[in-house]
């Protein structure tokens, strides 16, 4: 955590810039397109998250008492890098290498803790059974730090989510907090289309404690992310907009990978500029 | 005992010494030979319910913080329901955790083709960063134990074999990841075997030498890495090489082996005995054993026919 606590204003800049960012560096990858919607959906959740909640900066890096960022949802690595550049660990040549040939910082999260990238990720619904036995880990060595797992919302498709879930409850985990990126979308259409499901009955019968935030929102998110005082883990519902903050991105299931054309990208840069304007 | 009830004993007796030692498995304590284990360090066990895929990405996040997590499931749900669980964790991330597969092969007898893990060495030999080990009886998977415990390589270790298993006199040799045993040398024919067919190996291999031929043993309990030292030596020392595993003859020890032979001018033919790429029909152990030709006689069999075939029958013919 940063020291002292970014205002609300600050937190703001912190998350336009970064998105300025994703969207240079993801038109940077070229004609391969990057992972747009997923990224932008997810910027003021991890903005909030590394601004005001989670215990780790670039001198933390193994420290076993640092709180952990676990992305599961690997499609969002532009937003992790982005931030984690704000924050200081990534510097800015290693920010630009993003998507290029070798680089340390691939389509999908490669783990590298010197970075803060705590997880290797991209097959979905991995992350939250590492988080529950890090969280077992923490209670064991009596430590009291904390475990954010994200994911999308398309992501709790898969089954291994449950598994994990279910386990967490049972092992009483209160400081294992889940963030899901609730955007509505996943790669071929709408959530309700492909796999619709009651995600806060699902968080609440397998024992979590489930808030629903506005994933936009800059105080609903340090609200939510409030320390728990339960022994329950929590899991945040954040609902946001896929593609925030571009505006023909914005809702729009085909911008989850895409490629943008050089006058797409004019408007992008156009759009994100006017959102530090106003930050 | 079983090669179940040794590896409890083994994990309980590395804990007592090495606090950083965790039991998991996905509701298989028991049967896993780890109640004792569960009794006696019941802070450092976790049960995470019939769930592989989480079990592996449990103990990841363990091993996370250099706990050393050994975690036990059927050999089959561990190789191939949580396959990529483990590719991810265990291979792409190199998390140091020890996935333990029990009742490989056809040890679960009358529970099935569901049970039987026929396919798991191939499936896992093809993650990089991954070590194989198939003991040989349960001394042999006492060691194991003992040595996994203070190595930092993410293993899959495989228990084959039945609780009346036989003790497999394995001499001098010393049990060493990564470095084959070699029981016996013999320059006609050299069965090298895994697991629960090591011991049967050494059966054949006599019955053989009833009729005059010369037939050494190795006992290759590392699949990966496999002892290329160990195979190389075999070349113009012994005419020709079968391997045998309770296993399916695609990718497997003999898939090993034969990797490595092809490569190198000059080497000995190499037989692959097995399960012949098919799901056999459900029974006992011995029914199932006898039915992919896996008990000795049938071996004798066997590698008496390939070997007439190849024109090596007679001691006198075998190129020296």
């Amino acid at each position: 955590m940063n020291n002292p606590a970014p205002t609300d204003g600050r937190l703001a800049q912190i998350a336009a810039r970064s998105r300025r960012q994703i969207v240079q560096i993801g038109h940077g990858a070229g004609a391969f397109g990057a992972h747009f919607g997923p990224s932008l959906s997810l910027v003021d959740i991890l903005t909030v998250l590394y601004g005001t909640r989670v215990r780790h900066d670039s001198s933390m890096c193994s420290d076993p008492e640092r709180d952990r960022v676990i992305l599961s949802k690997g499609h969002g690595s532009l937003a992790l890098y982005a931030v984690l550049h704000e924050f200081g660990f990534i510097s800015d040549e290693c920010l630009a290498s993003a998507e290029t040939d070798g680089t340390v910082l691939p389509g999908q999260p490669c783990r590298n803790q010197e970075l803060g990238i705590e997880f290797s990720s991209g097959s979905l619904g991995m992350g939250l059974s590492f988080g529950v036995g890090l969280a077992l880990s923490a209670r064991m060595m009596g430590s009291d730090r904390s475990i954010f797992v994200i994911m999308g919302d398309g992501e709790t498709n898969e089954g291994s989510v449950w598994e994990a879930a279910m386990s967490a409850a049972h092992f009483r985990l209160a400081r294992l907090i889940a963030i899901v990126d609730v955007n509505g979308l996943q790669s071929d259409g709408t959530t309700a289309e492909i796999m619709s499901c009651r995600l806060r009955e699902m968080w609440e019968a397998n024992g979590w404690e489930t808030i629903e935030v506005d994933g936009h929102s800059i105080p609903g998110l340090r609200a939510a992310l409030s320390p728990a005082t339960g022994s329950r883990p929590r899991c945040i519902l954040a609902s946001t907009v896929k593609g925030k903050g571009v505006s023909f991105m914005e809702g729009a299931a085909e911008w989850h990978h895409g490629r943008m054309t050089e006058s797409q990208f004019e408007t992008a840069v156009h759009d994100v500029g006017r959102g530090e304007q106003t930050a | 005992m079983g090669p179940r009830g040794s590896f409890g004993v083994a994990l309980t007796d590395v804990a007592e010494h090495d606090e950083r030692i965790i039991g998991l498995t996905a509701d298989l304590a028991v049967t896993s030979g780890m109640q004792r284990f569960r009794a006696q360090v019941p802070d450092r066990f976790f049960n995470v319910g019939i769930a592989e895929q989480n079990l592996v990405g449990i103990a990841s996040g363990l091993a996370d913080d250099g706990w050393i997590p050994f975690a036990s499931t059927f050999a089959n749900f561990g190789a191939m329901r949580s396959c990529e669980f483990v590719r991810h964790h265990l291979g792409y991330m190199r998390q140091n955790v020890k996935l333990v597969g029990i009742g490989a092969g056809f040890a679960m007898g009358q529970f099935g083709t569901t049970h039987y893990a026929l396919e798991d060495v191939a499936v896992m030999r093809a993650i990089p960063n991954l070590t194989i080990v198939s003991p040989a009886d349960c001394s042999e998977v006492y060691q194991a134990v003992q040595e996994l415990a203070g190595s930092g390589d993410p293993t899959y270790l495989r228990l084959s074999g039945i609780p009346s298993m036989p003790p497999v006199d394995q001499g001098e040799t010393e049990f060493r990841v990564g470095r084959a045993r070699v029981l016996r040398s013999g320059t006609d024919l050299t069965i090298i075997a895994t697991g629960s067919m090591v011991a049967v190996a050494l059966n054949v291999a006599d019955a053989l030498a009833v009729q005059g031929l010369s037939v050494g043993v190795v006992n290759m309990h590392t699949i990966k890495p496999i002892d290329e030292v160990a195979l190389t030596s075999l070349v113009g020392q012994s005419a020709a090489v079968a391997t045998v595993e309770e296993h399916s003859v695609l990718g497997g020890l003999g898939g090993a082996v034969a990797e490595v032979m092809a490569a190198i001018p000059g080497s000995p033919p190499v037989l692959r005995i097995g399960v012949n790429d098919f799901f056999p029909k459900v029974g006992s152990y011995e029914y199932v054993i006898a039915q992919c030709g896996l008990d000795a006689p049938t071996l004798v069999t066997t590698v008496e026919g390939w070997l007439s075939g190849l024109g090596k029958q007679s001691v006198g013919r075998v190129a020296r």
